[in-house]
């Protein structure tokens, strides 16, 4: 049995049913990238072109493997949301249940693939 | 009788009928580099996967990444992240109620253009 009223079960959901759920984790996880781009772009872009031993000594490196999961992490979790809303605006019917499947499995597939990788490489 | 003119009301106003302004740009633009970074994204997730593979696999990402067309594609990817970390900003202060009048969101609209390409400009030059 519920004890909550109607009123309360449903007040601040709106049409989505999540409330602002979407939107705060949107904000919360572009602070976070706010911290992370400037940090992840110093540490991890000058490793583009060096050689492969001297590439797996820097990411074993904790700083640059936590900045590096940090940013596959966070920044998938807000591209799987903001290309959710993309298909939102544009893809209706059935087309636009299929398409946000596709793109969170896409999502968490890379970040999956790219948290194994470093996994592999800095442990 | 519920809706009979229904699919034959007057539409407001979309896209083609406004003139464009700083502020649909530089969001219509805030949307397509944050949703084109998928194949930033795909690029530097195969080049970490290449790296935990093995070094010959590694020598053909990396040449890849770091040819021509893969400096483009790298450099491309940096001003769109600092374009969308600018837009993000803007939002961020946006949404504390703080900057929407039309000057200052243009003034920001200048910052996040002017600013990302110099900021892309930094971290070529540093990195």
């Amino acid at each position: 049995m519920k004890f909550a009223t109607d009123r309360k079960r449903v007040e601040g959901l709106g049409s989505s049913r999540t409330g602002t759920h979407h939107f705060w984790v949107m904000t919360v996880t572009s602070v976070a990238l706010l911290v992370l781009t400037p940090l992840f772009l110093f540490s991890f872009g000058p490793l583009l072109g060096e050689p492969h031993d001297e590439v797996i000594a820097a990411l074993s490196h904790p700083f640059r493997a936590v900045v590096t999961a940090l940013m596959l992490i966070v920044g998938l979790h807000h591209f799987r949301l903001g290309v959710q809303v993309l298909i939102e605006d544009y893809v209706h019917g059935l087309a636009r249940k299929i398409s946000i499947l596709v793109m969170t499995l896409v999502s968490y597939g890379m970040m999956a693939a790219g948290l194994i990788a470093l996994a592999m490489i800095a442990l | 009788m519920a809706d009979v003119n229904r699919g034959n009301r007057p539409l407001s106003p979309h896209l083609q009928i406004y003139r464009p302004q700083l502020n649909s740009m530089t969001s219509i633009l805030n949307r397509i580099t944050g949703n084109a970074m998928l194949v930033s994204a795909l690029l530097i997730i195969w080049w970490l996967t290449a790296a935990a593979t093995n070094a010959a696999y590694f020598e053909m990402a990396d040449g890849i990444l770091t040819s021509f067309v893969g400096d483009i594609v790298m450099t491309l990817s940096v001003l769109g992240l600092w374009y969308h970390a600018l837009g993000g900003l803007r939002h961020l202060i946006w949404d504390t109620g703080r900057g929407l009048d039309v000057e200052t969101a243009d003034k920001m609209g200048w910052g996040m253009l002017i600013g990302s390409v110099a900021l892309t400009f930094l971290t070529v030059i540093a990195i």
